[in-house]
This record gives structure tokens, C-alpha cells and sequence, in this order.
């Protein structure tokens, strides 16, 4: 996949302090790319970065192949973390103005939010100040003026926080339709259940460095451990555990089954392929569970993190 | 394109409050009902005349002090002193000693005015006046001097101001300028005040709301920052353009209501024209005076050093706005601010009044703090052309100087949370 967003080495500095220091992505086209990092990392400082509103104070960053400029602000959405709305303006004219500002002609705001509206089934707030509005539906409001002038590149910072189970599950919905649709978004966030179940890439950021990108699958892959969860009736309950911890390190496992099976998690050394584990117990008992952990991004999340620590 | 939408919706955020609707069309109406009071309760104050009582038993004084309207005073002379003190501690304002001496002229230093309340400088004027007035009197009267000879021939001058055009003056007419002057001086820093504040404000507003980091992710914070200034200075310029038609209107139904008295209501008191000679001729002057000033001049300058004034203050007052996240927090940062204005409305009336083309009188019309007030009170006595050109060019320099340090201010102000920054570290924004 052809990346439409390159950062290069950028390097951010507040007076002493380097909030990042030559970090480097690539965010494929197409992608829900989850930025990762605890607080403080300098999440918000790229973030920032890429929506123009500071300059990097080194390297660079190419949106489709071109330097990043005032051209490429209609191209991309961003919802920051921090977010609200004029109180006291009403929420069709809100959103029109937000709109214009981002390029949009008056028509072709009013075309867009017509659809969003009818969308979202809110066509009655028009008129409504935001004040007036329930939280949950200013929400949608704050998310409509999101993606109001389709963007290309679709930047949401924490998107959930603060959002009512309801509308994060409709908002949810909306953002992997507009990836079917060919948005690219990039999701800062430290949920990380939000995270394994929508996101295809990751990065992670801490202290101001990038520790790890890629694809998902492809981080997980670095971070498995070759570690297996096996449930198994033995015939010789006894002898089976006292031959196995011989072998293989061995802990008690933590699954759900529906008999009463011995649980194990068994950690085989690198290089050990899982087969010759399943030969061995499948000679002890009846298997019947066999799984191989995979380490969940917040497993990868809190490793990496502590490991720098 | 953007910087006309912000700009929009700012003036319409503005002219749409509720409070900008119910300010534009109330004050000038509480302005003259505040006038009128004023009026009214500057007449009644003089209506009860004071009660002063004399103890004069030699009765030096006795027929010198003559009630008017102010004061009534009533002779205790026949009491004894103690009973006489007594009764005007009681019944009188206070009581005017004058103690029995062998030669009258000794009084000179022995009148004593005795009260509970100190007395007004009017007062104790007055019967320092009567004292005066008769020992002189006496005095003459011993060198053998005839008084009333020297009463008839004191002569009271009165110089006639005309100018070289031919045009009379008149030299009450002065203050008349001072008035018009300082009216337009004061409206500038009341604008420039309450229109500042709600730029800040409206920076504030959009901190606190949070929607300001969506807002600069479209545009650029100085677009914003100078979009929110406009649209500002635009509802101001609305509000005066009112309060001009407004005024004229109103004007013109009181000047059809009292009829004859109009020439009075404008502007002109009725002690300036006590003081004059022949009333009739006078308004006459007034009134071709007033005509003849700059108004031109004066109107157009008013826009250009409000426009100028306003955008070089508010760009500070947004500066002010962003480092800030409440509007309590902000009070510390204004102080500088109201300062400088405070000094261009005094400095302004006190220099101006005496010599409006001084040399403090135009030094303060040239710096930029202080000249869009001083200049708009100097502007009637008539101002040259290259001085105001002078002065309406460095305020504007200075404006692009300060916008520039204002917008970082601004700039890195804005997506500061949480903390209330000191000085040391604005200026450290400065560097960023």
C-alpha cells in the first residue's frame, strides 16, 4: 500500500524540552492507523504538526507524495481531544461556518450536511444552539463537522472519550464505512481495546521516540513469544503433570472450557515448532483446547513502555 | 476568503448579543436622562439657602453681611456670647465671631467662623470678602481717601479674541472646544476599553469552549486572531454610527420641544453666558463657532485613530485572552493596559486646557498609547494637517510592531491549558 502520509524524522522542541525527537511514520493509504502512547509521549505534538497548526522545528512531512501546505488543510479532517463548539451559535450555522473555513462552498456545506443530517437522523437541530443539546448529541454534531468536507486523511484524537457507549458504537460504524469509502484515519488513543478492534497499523510513541510501527499482525508477530494455551483430559493426570514441567515451562492457564480439563500455558523455546507440543500431549490425552497466546496490543503496549522505563 | 467568514461571524456573534442591542439603543437614552438628572439636581441643591448666625456686638460687620441666596444670616448679638454659641450650635449652620476690640483694625486676623461641619470655600470665601471689604473701607476712610472715588474709577476689562480671518471668538469658547475635545477623547478609550474587553473575551470564549484547536487546524491563529479584531472594531464603528444618528435625532426633537431654549442645550451653560456681555450676540458666535470647527477633520480622524487605537489595544487584549483561561485570571495583564489610557484622558485635559499645542500636548498626541485620546482633544483648536498625518503613521507602525508580538502571544496562548502564566513567561513565548 502506497503511504498518503509520510512524517521524516521530525524534531519539535518547547524551549528545553524535546517533545519528539526525529520521529519517523508511514500511514498507508486506506488504513485505521492507531498512534499510540502514554500520556505525554508527543501524540498531540505530531498530531499537531500534521494539521499545520505548529511547524516541526526539523524534517518534514509529505502528504501524497507532496510537502505538507495550506492546500492540503481541506484534505484532512482532524477532531481533537480537546474539543467543543460555540455555545451560543446555532448548530446549522455552526457547522456551515466550520465547513467554509475549511474550503467548502456555502452549497456545497449545505449538500454535505443535508446527507449528515439525514444520516445521523438529527435534521431537526438545525436551528438548535449547541448549548441546548444534550451532550451525546453534541457529539455528533462535533463529529459531523469532522468529516463534513471529506476528507482524505481523518485525524481523531481519544475519538471515544467522552462518548456514551450508544454513540461510540455509532461512530464507530461511521469510521470503518468511511474507510470502506477510502478515508485514511488516524486514531491517537490510549483504549487499546478500541484499538485491537479497529486498527490495521499502529505506532507507538513514548518519550518523545517511535518504538514500533507496522502493520498489527506484523507487531504482534515480533512480540509473540511462542506460548500456548492447551486444555487436555490426561489419562494419567499425575504423571502428566510431573513428565511435563520436565519439558517445557509450564504456569496454570485461565481459560473458559466446559469440562473440568487440566489448563496450561506452555511456553516452548524459540524455534520449537508448536507440533511437536501437540504430538506430545495428543500421546497423554484427549486435547482439547490448543491455542497460541497472542500477545494483545495492550500486552505490547505496557512491555514496551516499561521495558524503556 | 477565511478571514472574511471569521470576520463575519464575529461581527454577527457581536451585533447579534442581546447586550450590544439593548447597550446601542439604551444608553444614549440613559445618557440624557442621566443629563437631565444631573440638571435637575444641580438646580434643587441651590433652592435652601444656609442659615448662618453673626455675633457682632460692636456691630462692625452687622450691616455688611447681606443674605443672598446661599445664605441667610441672623444676628445674635444681643445674647450673651455662651448662650449665643449655644443656640447657633443648635439652630445654625455655624456661627461668624467677631470679638469686641478697641480698633477695629485688629479684626484682621480675629473673625472666627465656628461649626460642627467644616464650612464650604465658598463660605468662608465670602466673609473673608466682607472683612476685607470693610476694613479697607475704613482704612481709606482714615488716610483720607475718598472710597468711592476709587470704586468708580476700577475699570473691569474683557479682550475680544478674534482671529486673523475676521471670524469673533470669544474665549469661553475654549472650554466649548475642551468639552467637544475631551467628549471625543473619552468616547475613544470607552470604546477602546469595552470593545477590547470583548475581544479578549471572545478569545477567551473559544479557549474555554475548546473549539479553538478545530478552528486553527482550517486557519491560521493571526487570520483568527486579526478576523476576531475586525469584526470587532466593525460592531464598534456600527454602535457610534447609531449612537450619531441617534444623538442627531434626539437633538433635534429636544430643540423642537424647548423651542427657544435650544441654544442653551447645546453644549453652552448658562454661567458662560452670564459672564458674557450681550446674550443674543453671543449665541450667535457660539453657534457660527461651533459650525466652524474641523468637524470633518474631527469625524474622519475619530474613525481612523478608533480603527487604529482599537486594533493596536485589542491585539494586546487578545494576546491577553489567549495566555489567560478565565476571565478573573486576566485582570493582572489589564492593568498596563487601562493605564496608559487613563494617562492620554488626564494628560490629555489638563495640557490641552492650557496649552493645546504645548509641548506635552503634542508629545502625547504623537505616542501611540496615548494619541488616538490626546489628539481627538486637541483636533478642535485646530491641529496641523503633517501632525496628525505624523501621528496616525506611528500609531499604525506601532500596531504592525505589536500585532506581531501579540500574534506569538496569541499563538502559543492558545493551546496553553491549566496553568496561569506570569510574565516571565510570556515573554518566554516570545522566543518560540
Amino acid at each position: 500500500m502506497k503511504p498518503i502520509l509520510e512524517v521524516k524524522n521530525v524534531v519539535k522542541q518547547y524551549g528545553d524540552y524535546t517533545a519528539l525527537n526525529s520521529v519517523s511514520l508511514s500511514v498507508p493509504q486506506g488504513s485505521i492507523y492507531g498512534l499510540l502512547g502514554p500520556n505525554g509521549a508527543g501524540k498531540t505534538s505530531l498530531i499537531r504538526i500534521i494539521n499545520q497548526i505548529t511547524m516541526p522545528d526539523g524534517g518534514e512531512v509529505l502528504l501524497d507524495g507532496e510537502q505538507l501546505g495550506p492546500q492540503h488543510i481541506k484534505q484532512i479532517g482532524y477532531m481533537p481531544e480537546e474539543r467543543g463548539l460555540y455555545k451560543s451559535m446555532k448548530v446549522g450555522e455552526q457547522a456551515l461556518y466550520l465547513a467554509q473555513l475549511k474550503g467548502l462552498t456555502k452549497k456545497e456545506a449545505k449538500e454535505q450536511l443535508d446527507y449528515w443530517f439525514n444520516k445521523l437522523d438529527i435534521q431537526g437541530w438545525w436551528d438548535k444552539k449547541i448549548q441546548e443539546l444534550s451532550k451525546g448529541m453534541a457529539q455528533k454534531i462535533q463529529f459531523v463537522v469532522t468529516v463534513l468536507h471529506q476528507p482524505k486523511l481523518l485525524i481523531l484524537d481519544e475519538p471515544f472519550s467522552g462518548f456514551d457507549p450508544v454513540n461510540a458504537n455509532l461512530i464507530k460504524d461511521e469510521i470503518m464505512e468511511l474507510r470502506d469509502k477510502g478515508t485514511t484515519i488516524i486514531f491517537s488513543t490510549h483504549r487499546m481495546e478500541s484499538v485491537e478492534d479497529m486498527c490495521d497499523h499502529i505506532a507507538l510513541i513514548h518519550q518523545s521516540n517511535k518504538l514500533i510501527e507496522g502493520p498489527l499482525n506484523e507487531v504482534k508477530k515480533q512480540y509473540r513469544t511462542n506460548t500456548f494455551e492447551v486444555g487436555i483430559a490426561p489419562t494419567n493426570f499425575q504423571h502428566l503433570l510431573a513428565d511435563i514441567s520436565t519439558k517445557y515451562q509450564t504456569t496454570q492457564a485461565n481459560f473458559k472450557t466446559l469440562d473440568d480439563e487440566l489448563k496450561l500455558q506452555v511456553a516452548l523455546p524459540q524455534g520449537t515448532p508448536p507440533r511437536e507440543l501437540l504430538s506430545y500431549l495428543m500421546d497423554k490425552g484427549d486435547v482439547t483446547y490448543f491455542v497460541e497466546k497472542i500477545p494483545s496490543v495492550n500486552d505490547i503496549f505496557i512491555e514496551t513502555v516499561s521495558k524503556k522505563k | 476568503m477565511s478571514l472574511s467568514l471569521i470576520i463575519k461571524r464575529e461581527f454577527n456573534a457581536k451585533v447579534r448579543n442581546k447586550s450590544f442591542i439593548v447597550m446601542t439603543f439604551l444608553s444614549p437614552l440613559l445618557f440624557v436622562a442621566m443629563a437631565a438628572l444631573v440638571g435637575y439636581l444641580a438646580n434643587i441643591s441651590g433652592d435652601e439657602a444656609e442659615k448662618i448666625a453673626l455675633y457682632d456686638p460692636a456691630g462692625v460687620f452687622t450691616k455688611d453681611f447681606k443674605p443672598d441666596k446661599e445664605t441667610v444670616y441672623t444676628d445674635l448679638s444681643k445674647l450673651p456670647l455662651d448662650k449665643a454659641k449655644k443656640e447657633a450650635a443648635e439652630k445654625y449652620e455655624g456661627l461668624i465671631f467677631v470679638p469686641k476690640v478697641a480698633d477695629s483694625k485688629e479684626l484682621v486676623n480675629r473673625v472666627e467662623y465656628i461649626s460642627n461641619d467644616s464650612p464650604s470655600m465658598e463660605l468662608v470665601n465670602k466673609i473673608e470678602d466682607v472683612v476685607n471689604d470693610n476694613l479697607t473701607k475704613q482704612n481709606l476712610v482714615k488716610a483720607n481717601i475718598d472710597y468711592k472715588a476709587i470704586d468708580a474709577a476700577k475699570t473691569k476689562a474683557e479682550v475680544k479674541l478674534s482671529k486673523f480671518s475676521g471670524e469673533k471668538s470669544f474665549k469661553w469658547f475654549n472650554y466649548l472646544k475642551v468639552f467637544i475635545g475631551f467628549g471625543f477623547g473619552y468616547l475613544i478609550m470607552m470604546f477602546i476599553i469595552i470593545y477590547g474587553n470583548m475581544v479578549m473575551r471572545s478569545v477567551i470564549e473559544e479557549k474555554t469552549n475548546r473549539i479553538i484547536e478545530i478552528i486553527i487546524s482550517s486557519v491560521k491563529p493571526f487570520k483568527l486572531m486579526m478576523g476576531k479584531i475586525i469584526g470587532t472594531s466593525l460592531a464598534g464603528i456600527l454602535q457610534f454610527l447609531i449612537w450619531a444618528v441617534l444623538g442627531g435625532i434626539l437633538l433635534t426633537i429636544a430643540m423642537g420641544f424647548f423651542g427657544l431654549k435650544m441654544g442653551a442645550a447645546s453644549a453652552v451653560s448658562p454661567d458662560m453666558i452670564a459672564a458674557g456681555t450681550s446674550k443674543t450676540e453671543e449665541m450667535q458666535v457660539y453657534l457660527t463657532e461651533v459650525l466652524t470647527l474641523p468637524w470633518a477633520t474631527m469625524l474622519i480622524s475619530f474613525l481612523i485613530f478608533f480603527i487604529g487605537g482599537f486594533f493596536l489595544y485589542s491585539s494586546i487584549y487578545a494576546s491577553i485572552g489567549a495566555a489567560v483561561d478565565s476571565e478573573t485570571d486576566s485582570q493582572q495583564f489589564l492593568l498596563p493596559i487601562i493605564l496608559p489610557l487613563m494617562l492620554g484622558v488626564y494628560v490629555g485635559f489638563f495640557t490641552v486646557m492650557n496649552d493645546p499645542h504645548g509641548t506635552v500636548a503634542t508629545v502625547f498626541s504623537m505616542i501611540p498609547l496615548t494619541s488616538p485620546i490626546v489628539m481627538m482633544m486637541r483636533l478642535p483648536f485646530g491641529v496641523p494637517l503633517w501632525q496628525i498625518a505624523l501621528s496616525m503613521a506611528i500609531l499604525f507602525a506601532t500596531f504592525f510592531g505589536v500585532v506581531w508580538f501579540a500574534a506569538k502571544i496569541y499563538r502559543i496562548g492558545i493551546l496553553m491549558y491549566g496553568k496561569k502564566p506570569t510574565y516571565k513567561e510570556i515573554y518566554k513565548w516570545l522566543k518560540y
